[in-house]
């Protein structure tokens, strides 16, 4: 920038550049401070309102509530499948959402990768019904087969533990189902990040000796391991949360059971607000608005625990590079 | 040519091996270091045209600085002797690279492998942020896929950190993170990462361009120490440490604007430096350039 030794240049024109820029500073200011203060504001509406109908289902006795249990006998099996629901569809996600963001951005030509990754973000986009929709007329009956087959002879264990279910409407097939409804928003998180890996850091590891693999153990996914985390959150919270999909691809039955491929299976919360909703009166709305309650709290946790994830490491992460 | 020959003279010997104190503790003992051979070398980008007709001999054992002005091919040279050029989308090279006589090129051979003989130090140090000082060092021998035992790992991290005038500073700190070291620092960390792979060459491209003088120093005076067991060719921009650090030297310049870089004259560095043969190298070294 300008030099104190030389001739100082006319000085108006060297005073509105930042007096300019500090007004849009100032704007821009006030404009993020908004609205960072909106969402909190929104949040703790949300809150208080899940709050205050909640309280009275929660402290409901059970002969005045539809299900005829106390509340924590009534939210405890669907918490239950909201988590292991999600887990599944996680767990089943993630691994290939990596693969395909690692497989599109190292392994294919540069183009063609650009045009896997745009057909990757549309399928973010499809609405959650039509997901629900294939995973209740196409998927599930696909599955009745080899559910069998795992019954057959993966038996012992208390996954597939059966009876399998005949329709294939199981908690493995929602599961699947949200796999796929949250495979492309990982996949293109993660794509991102692997992305954004320094060019100094591949170069490197592959001036060291290191294959196209062992560069992506050494650099890329360490790298991108916050990035990761941040996606799989991202996802598992549309997991958590997703309602049409679970509501219609799983007949359930409010039990709770790591049984993968039984015709019993644990609802979630979500679905279970859908499904019960309309024809809910009086406390039973409580009742279904306090599960809603809890389900905000633990999208809450489960957000806190990746960020701890995240931060735990953080002098190895790079950030002060 | 002279440098030709000379290389031929000088196919390494094994006398001078057997005082270095680090060649002794190794698990490997390390062969003599070897030579490159580089004959009629044309480099691309896709279609730009980035380097032409190189032919040079690099001597084992000694420091070649490479020296030109800015975008006359001097990185773009010194990765295609490692294979790194080709990481580049659309990078290519036509013409040999003799290594130890064998043609790096040929049909068959693994870039992998020859990355593994050929370490390459880089401008701005890059040590992995994710790891520690030790894991750094050992990163590339743990690319081998080989399980190392502490004790294994505890000798080599030593020993490669010695070999880069590093051990003193970190030995307390080895499990910290590489990057919370300072940039001189940052890039000893590097060579020792490179030559814990114990390569037969070591590429350094402006490895002092983001130091300070006295990391500059620190890493000349280790440039001058690894020749005993490595062929070392550096790329700087800056003629004192060509003249202070190496044997030989190249001196690279474009044909003209656009025009690829070229080879303009080569040959013993207290000959290039005093009595070059070629107007333009004089003009270069002595500012009097473009
Ligand atoms: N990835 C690339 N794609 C296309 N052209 C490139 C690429 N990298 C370098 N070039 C071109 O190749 C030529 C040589 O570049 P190179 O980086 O080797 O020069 P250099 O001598 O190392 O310069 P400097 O001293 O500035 O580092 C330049 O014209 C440059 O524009
Ligand atoms: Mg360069």
């Amino acid at each position: 920038m300008t030099d104190t030794s030389t001739p100082s240049p006319p000085r108006g024109a060297a005073e509105q550049g930042p007096a300019k820029r500090r007004l849009a500073d100032r704007v821009f200011l006030g404009l993020s401070k908004g609205a960072a203060l909106a969402i909190v504001a929104i949040l703790a509406g949300v809150a208080i309102f899940l709050t205050a109908e909640g309280i009275p289902g929660i402290t409901a006795s059970p002969d005045e509530v539809k299900s005829g249990e106390t509340f924590l006998a009534f939210v405890l099996p669907l918490v239950f499948g909201t988590l292991w629901s999600a887990t599944l569809a996680l767990v089943i996600a993630l691994p290939l959402a990596v693969a395909v963001a690692l497989f599109v951005t190292y392994y294919v030509p540069r183009r063609l990768g650009h045009t896997l990754g745009y057909v990757i973000d549309l399928l973010a986009a499809v609405p959650s019904v039509v997901f629900g929709l294939w995973g209740m007329r196409v998927l599930a009956g696909k599955l009745v087969g080899p559910y069998e087959w795992l019954e057959a002879h993966l038996g012992f264990l208390p996954f597939f533990a059966g009876p399998a279910s005949a329709t294939g409407r199981t908690i493995l097939t929602a599961g699947i189902v949200l796999a796929v409804m949250i495979m492309p928003i990982i996949t293109a998180i993660a794509r991102e990040v692997f992305r954004q890996t320094p060019v100094l850091l591949e170069e490197a590891a592959l001036a060291l000796g290191a294959t196209r693999w062992e560069m992506i153990r050494t650099v890329v996914l360490p790298h991108g391991r916050s990035g990761m985390i941040g996606g799989a959150m991202l996802g598992l919270g549309r997991a958590l949360g997703e309602t049409m999909a679970v509501a219609m691809v799983l007949s359930a039955s409010g039990v709770v059971t790591f049984n993968l491929i039984s015709s019993t299976n644990p609802s979630t919360i979500p679905a279970n607000i859908a499904l019960q909703f309309n024809e809910a009166s009086g406390l039973t709305v409580n009742a279904l608005i306090a599960s809603g309650l809890v389900l905000f709290v633990i999208t809450f946790a489960v957000n806190f625990a990746a960020r701890a994830i995240v931060n735990r490491r953080k002098e190895f992460s790079g950030a002060n590079a | 040519m002279s440098m030709r020959s000379v290389l031929r003279d000088s196919v390494p010997t094994t006398a001078a091996r057997t005082t270095s104190a680090t060649a002794a503790d190794g698990p490997a003992s390390r062969r003599p270091a070897i030579g490159i051979d580089v004959e009629d070398l044309d480099i691309y980008y896709g279609d730009v045209h980035a380097v032409r007709g190189i032919t040079l001999a690099i001597q084992a054992q000694s420091v070649t600085s490479i020296i030109g002005p800015s975008g006359c091919g001097k990185s773009t040279f010194l990765r295609s002797l490692n294979r790194m050029h080709e990481v580049a989308p659309g990078a290519r090279v036509e013409g040999t690279v003799r290594v130890d006589g064998r043609d790096l090129y040929a049909p068959g051979v693994d870039p992998v492998l020859v990355r593994r003989e050929i370490g390459m130090v880089f401008q701005r140090p890059n040590p992995f942020p994710t790891m520690s000082i030790k894991d750094n060092v050992l990163a590339g021998v743990r690319l081998n896929g080989t399980r190392l035992k502490k004790d294994e790992a505890d000798t080599i991290a030593e020993r490669s950190l010695r070999g880069a005038n590093l051990w003193d500073e970190v030995k307390d700190r080895l499990n910290r993170p590489g990057a919370g070291l300072s940039g001189g620092q940052q890039q000893r960390l590097c060579i020792a990462r490179a030559i814990a792979v114990e390569p037969q060459v070591l590429l350094m491209d402006e490895p002092c361009s983001a130091l300070d003088p006295i990391s500059t120093s620190a890493i000349e005076d280790l440039i001058g120490q690894l020749k005993d067991e490595y062929t070392i060719v550096i790329v700087t921009h800056n003629m004192q440490q060509a003249a202070r650090v190496s044997d030989e030297t190249a001196f690279f310049n474009l044909a003209g604007v656009g025009e690829p870089g070229q080879l303009i004259e080569s040959g013993p560095t207290t000959k290039i430096f005093s009595n070059p043969d070629n107007p333009s190298t004089e003009a270069y070294i002595t500012g009097r350039f473009g």
